[in-house]
């Protein structure tokens, strides 16, 4: 029955032209941020390098390479996605109010929580195929046109070269992690889509969270980085970068296949998983004693 | 007369002491003079406290007088810009020069004279520049260099099989570096909340080059070094 209600859902979310938005924004996004880093890119990167230039020759033709323009483009795009999520997961439950079905689809003979959890993953099926849409044009056109060669990121205070080779088992990971982050994201609205009758409310109160906890993480002030901010969704929603900090022996050398903390990777993965759980039981137990005949 | 003697034996020994260092510096630099260009392969570590970088496989080249280009073979390398004078030729190019007499010190547990090679041209890349050097093996074991664009370096010299040519085995350059720091909202770092990362203290970075082979004098190309 599950796999059934998985198929419907499936069906309904790629019959609504709205699905499409979201690809077609990725699409723009990316070839936008491809076509000003082809026409601009040694600017941006001096931005990174800059302060460095008197004391190193900096080869920045190399460094713009398809590995550095999607690392570019996550950091791009990465913030926004909620946004494109939550349009199709927030419209889950509240959709099916706001038109009237809900009562049928709960008068069907199946349990509230396989509703909850058959929207659910079709609307996490939806986000794994924007997620490779993303890698495909990010990582694989980008390379098509920029090369490749080895990767830089950096950190406010760091900077960190990876091998080209080194790369790609990065990116599977760090897209593997986007989706569970953004997972959270549409375990939230699902949860808030229980709660209202229109469909507006849900995508904008999911957006309004991420926006204000995104805020908060990045005021960096103690009083919200010693109490609030360690336990953020948004805080840990970041970890797919964790992928890309490479360890590195005491003398500076970069470890081949290292990831600099795998415990703090490990960790916001457990915390995610948790605000799902959280998300999830809290949307089931409300659809469970919701209402339907009002 | 006697005064003449006494003076003549005042003044002769300090001459005599005042010539040797140049002495030797040009015994050196006819040594390092034989090398007029050479291409060699070797691993380059960099170790700068902000920096997480590979080990890279590199192709030195070197073109008299002041020509060097560090190339990374697979990958990209950031090379500090003094890093010319990891050649001895840049310091033994200068045309004129004064060598001063400071004495003796210790290097790879060597006994090394130290002479100070100061550029009489104004125009000099080099401002000042420190040898020492191992007087019975006629090598320069280590240079401080202070230069008139890239601040000052350290070379440390390790001599093996190449040594007739006074070409090293190893090198260790260390040049100063300059604070890394960009605005958080443009990294938007991930942090786990369980704290933040301090800016590094050391203001020293250091390259070592393993050399693994020379090719001398056979010549290189002039692109080589665009």
């Amino acid at each position: 029955m599950f796999f059934q209600l998985l198929r419907i859902e499936l069906f309904k979310i790629f019959k609504r032209p709205r699905t499409f938005i979201a690809f077609g924004a990725v699409a723009v996004i990316v070839f936008l941020v491809q076509f000003a880093l082809k026409t601009n890119g040694a600017e941006f990167v001096e931005l990174f390098v800059s302060s460095q230039e008197d004391t190193f020759e900096i080869p920045k033709d190399k460094m713009l390479n398809g590995f550095f323009v999607c690392v570019t483009i996550l950091h791009t795009i990465l913030i926004h996605v909620p946004l494109l999520v939550a349009l199709i997961s927030g419209d889950m439950i509240s959709g099916e109010s706001a038109g009237g079905t809900l009562r049928i689809l709960c008068a069907k003979p199946v349990k509230r929580s396989t509703i909850i959890l058959s929207k659910f993953s079709a609307s996490v099926i939806y986000l794994a195929l924007l997620l490779i849409w993303m890698a495909l044009l990010s990582l694989v056109v980008s390379i098509l046109i920029f090369g490749t060669n080895d990767l830089f990121v950096f950190k406010a205070t760091s900077l960190y070269q990876m091998e080209a080779g080194d790369v790609w088992w990065r990116f599977f990971m760090g897209f593997v992690f986007a989706t569970l982050a953004l997972t959270v994201v549409i375990a939230l609205s699902l949860m808030l889509s229980t709660f209202s009758e229109n469909s507006i409310g849900p995508i904008v109160a999911t957006v309004c969270i991420v926006i204000v906890f995104t805020i908060v993480q990045q005021l960096e002030v103690p009083v919200f980085r010693e109490t609030v901010t360690p336990w953020l969704f948004t805080t840990h929603m970041l970890g797919w970068k964790g992928f890309f900090y490479i360890n590195a022996t005491a003398e500076g050398k970069s470890i081949w296949g290292s990831i600099e903390n795998p415990g703090s990777i490990v960790k916001s993965a457990v915390i995610l998983c948790g605000y799902i759980v959280l998300f999830l039981g809290l949307a089931i137990r409300h659809l469970n004693k919701k209402d339907i005949l009002s | 007369m006697k005064k003449v003697t006494l003076l003549f034996g005042l003044f002769i020994p300090l001459l005599m002491v005042a010539q040797e260092p140049d002495e030797l510096v040009q015994k050196i630099k006819a040594k390092y003079e034989k090398v007029n260009d050479y291409q060699a392969s070797g691993k380059m570590k960099t170790n700068v406290s902000f920096m997480k970088v590979p080990e890279a496989k590199v192709k030195i080249y070197y073109k008299k007088p002041d020509k060097l280009k560090i190339k990374n073979e697979n990958g990209i390398s950031f090379v500090p810009k003094g890093s010319v004078n990891i050649n001895m030729g840049n310091i033994f190019g200068v045309k004129s020069y004064t060598a001063i007499d400071a004495g003796t010190g210790t290097v790879q547990g060597k006994t090394v004279k130290i002479i100070k090679i100061l550029p009489e041209d104004d125009q000099s890349g080099i401002v000042l520049s420190t040898l020492f050097i191992d007087e019975k093996q006629q090598l320069v074991l280590k240079t401080k260099t202070t230069t008139r664009d890239n601040g000052t370096y350290e070379l440390l010299l390790q001599y093996g099989k190449y040594a007739e040519w006074g070409l090293p085995d190893k090198a260790e350059f260390t040049f100063s570096t300059k604070d890394y720091k960009l605005p958080k909202g443009v990294t938007i770092d991930y942090d786990n909340g369980s704290g933040g990362n301090t800016q590094p203290k050391t203001k020293t970075g250091k390259v070592e080059i393993t050399y693994n082979s020379y090719i001398i004098n056979k010549g290189v190309n002039d692109s080589e070094f665009k």
